[in-house]
């Protein structure tokens, strides 16, 4: 034990002494408390029981390791969608290249510019969710973001947002190692839809940070890069107020390792929080390691939680899902489920899952599922035998799968856009 | 058009024959009946003759228009032209109707050296099939068979047989699990089919469905065999007297 724990330490002295630390305005307060915690739990290990079934080595390492470009000549996910843009090239917001931050119903600023100030709204955000969300699991690279994130976005709705704010991440550089850390808050009453989509850099370490204000409803549609080489831990930490909405949904294909954390603390009565994910991993073009990490807590009455994740791996690949539902003591008539599901093409892939519910009051409706199977084929016969030819039909048969998951975007135009993306990629790898 | 000659099969799992010898002769425009009690190989022919994987061929074949389908994949037979109505359809949530139907027709238009039909089009035609046979909008908009009744999963697959028009059509066992009204509807959608150039080969149970779709000729099955065929008058004795004297009269 002893020897992990110094290992932990010393990769934290490692990773640090990489890094120019900023000293922050308003976050300053927030980083040196950050530090604080961060330094006493050290960097993740694989000896950690969260770390189980992820190795979060490259993650941590002081250096992140290089990832070649990827271009496969299409648009970029969302082009077809009018929204607000704001682009990143690996890490660092690009004004020229990004839209007019005006929108009605929204105020958009960049931390790189709003922490020259001792004051801003986000103060009150900033590391506080990340904070919260260190009980009961520590999760050090969320705290190590906090500490040494100098960009990102800090958008507030104060109506409902004309369009989509569109996160746009671009990889240009082969050993880019970025840290973004994100503010979103939605007013009560207010309504926002937050899209993001790219590789972002060789190594990404990402924060979302979102406070859902009563009766506010929040949106959020991910589709992570496809650079095959890319690495990307992500932390998006929730709280949901009254009767408001929070919903979240990926889609990840290619990538050699991907965790995405996903945190929501649900503390006002009826609210509703939902976190979807479809992922498609693809082993043949070296490791593909995506881990979907969950934890809801419910803290009110009459909530509603879904956990819908749907993984299509194949060629040794690996799918992992770590779901947690927490209902405390007095979250009384708590609707809570939980699906996680896999999808395996072949023999050499695997899907490891650990559902958990732990629940502290009594009139509960809590579920969980998960399953791994392959290709059904008896549908698979059924659909060649209208003519369509096998590849095409596996290819409908992978939609289907994903389907459940996909639904769970409530925006219909997204929706498609998102289905039309995985179509061509799935007729491409054939 | 379609031509089974001396067919054998067995289970590809297990040692266990399922046909012995199975010859059967179906012209074109001609509707063949294939009765049977359970168990005596009627859904293995029909399965065997579409490309189910599971089935050895130990012996005989089976050809469509002089085209050796036993040799074929099942996209390939069905863009040759063969169609089986599924005695249980399955369901594929996520997947609506309309794409299902719209990438099948493709494919087989594909496959024949044709264009893709348009939007405009495709709808047209759906929306036109759709209707003789009673199925709404909403039933096209839905995922394919998720939900559906017995009868409307039944329809559905008389939809895909209008719209993709084979030239020979195998329904097995479409009568189970529907009431009056829709073995009616079901039958009527078969009939406005029938034509000088397609054929059917009607698998059942019971005699009830060939009161409505009228056979030109009746086979009896049993134990993988053909052990008798006849005129529509053969399934009237059946009903008649059941499967066991006629059993025990061919030995």
């Amino acid at each position: 034990m002893m020897a992990v724990a110094q290992a932990k330490t010393d990769a934290l002295s490692a990773r640090l002494d990489a890094l120019d630390l900023p000293r922050g305005g308003f976050t300053r307060a927030a980083r040196a408390e950050a530090l604080a915690r961060l330094q006493a739990m050290g960097l993740p290990h694989r000896r950690d029981e969260y770390w189980k079934y992820t190795d979060p080595a490259s993650l941590i390492a002081a250096e992140a390791p290089a990832a070649a470009l990827f271009d496969n000549g299409e648009p970029p996910v969302f082009d077809t969608i009018d929204r607000l843009r704001l682009v990143f090239v690996d890490g660092v917001f690009d004004a020229a290249a990004s839209d007019d931050p005006a929108l009605a119903g929204v105020e958009i600023c960049r931390l790189a510019e709003a922490d020259a100030a001792d004051i801003h709204w986000a103060k009150s955000l900033y590391g506080v969710l990340e904070a919260r969300g260190q009980d009961p699991v520590a999760r050090p690279l969320a705290a190590l973001n906090t500490v040494a994130a100098r960009d990102g976005m800090l958008i507030r709705a104060t109506g409902r947002a004309a369009k989509p704010v569109s996160l746009v991440y671009l990889h240009k550089s082969e050993t880019s190692d970025a840290i973004l850390h994100h503010c979103v808050r939605v007013e009560e009453g207010a309504e926002l839809t937050l899209l993001e989509n790219g590789p972002a850099a060789a190594r990404f370490n990402k924060v979302l940070e979102v406070d859902v204000a009563a009766g506010g409803r929040f949106h959020h549609i991910r589709a992570q890069g496809r650079d095959h080489e890319r690495r990307a831990v992500t932390h998006c930490f929730a709280r949901v107020g009254e009767g408001a909405l929070f919903k979240s949904f990926t889609l990840t294909a290619n990538g050699q390792l991907t965790r995405n954390e996903t945190v929501i603390e649900i503390v006002g009565d009826r609210a509703v929080a939902h976190v979807a994910g479809a992922a498609l991993g693809d082993g043949g073009f070296g490791i593909y390691h995506h881990d979907d990490t969950v934890f809801v807590t419910h803290a009110a009455e009459d909530c509603e939680s879904r956990q819908v994740f749907k993984k299509v791996l194949k060629n040794g690949a690996t799918g992992v899902f770590q779901g947690k539902i927490l209902v405390k003591p007095g979250a009384q008539r708590t609707d809570g489920y939980q699906i996680s599901q896999s999808l395996l093409l072949d023999e050499d892939s695997q899907f490891l899952a650990k559902p958990e519910l732990e629940i502290y009051a009594d009139d509960v409706k809590c579920s969980h599922g998960s399953t791994s199977g392959a290709i059904d084929e008896t549908a698979l016969f059924y659909l060649r035998s209208r003519g369509v030819p096998a590849e095409e039909a596996r290819a409908l048969l992978v939609l289907s799968f994903l389907a459940d998951a996909i639904a769970e975007i409530e925006d219909e135009t997204i929706q498609q856009e998102i289905t039309s993306r995985l179509e061509g990629w799935l007729a491409r790898r054939r | 058009m379609l031509n089974i000659n001396n067919l054998h099969v067995k289970l590809e799992e297990e040692d266990k024959a399922i046909l012995k010898g199975v010859s059967l002769d179906v012209p074109a425009g001609s509707v063949h009946a294939i009765m049977g009690p359970n168990g005596s190989g009627k859904s293995t022919l029909s399965y065997v003759l579409s490309g189910r994987d599971g089935y050895e061929v130990t012996a005989g074949s089976a050809t469509l228009d002089g085209a050796d389908l036993l040799e074929m994949d099942p996209e390939e037979r069905a863009a040759a032209g063969l169609f089986l109505a599924f005695q249980y359809p399955v369901e594929i949530p996520g997947v609506g109707n309309m794409t299902f139907l719209r990438t099948a027709l493709n494919a087989q238009r594909k496959a024949k050296g044709m264009d893709e039909i348009s939007a405009g089009d495709f709808l047209k035609l759906v929306r036109e099939k759709a209707k003789a046979l009673k199925i709404d909008a909403e039933m096209l908009k839905r995922p394919v068979n998720v939900g559906f009744s017995g009868g409307e999963k039944k329809r559905n697959e008389i939809l895909q047989m209008a719209v993709l028009e084979p030239k020979m059509c195998i329904l097995d066992e479409t009568d189970s699990g529907l009431d009056v009204d829709a073995m009616k509807l079901v039958s009527d959608g078969v009939n406005a089919l029938r034509d000088a150039g397609r054929s059917f080969l009607v698998i059942t149970h019971y005699q009830r469905l060939l009161d409505h779709i009228r056979p030109d000729v009746v086979h009896i099955m049993a134990d993988g065999r053909i052990v008798k065929t006849g005129g529509p008058d053969l399934a009237l004795e059946v009903e008649r007297n059941g499967y066991g004297d006629l059993l025990a009269e061919v030995g």
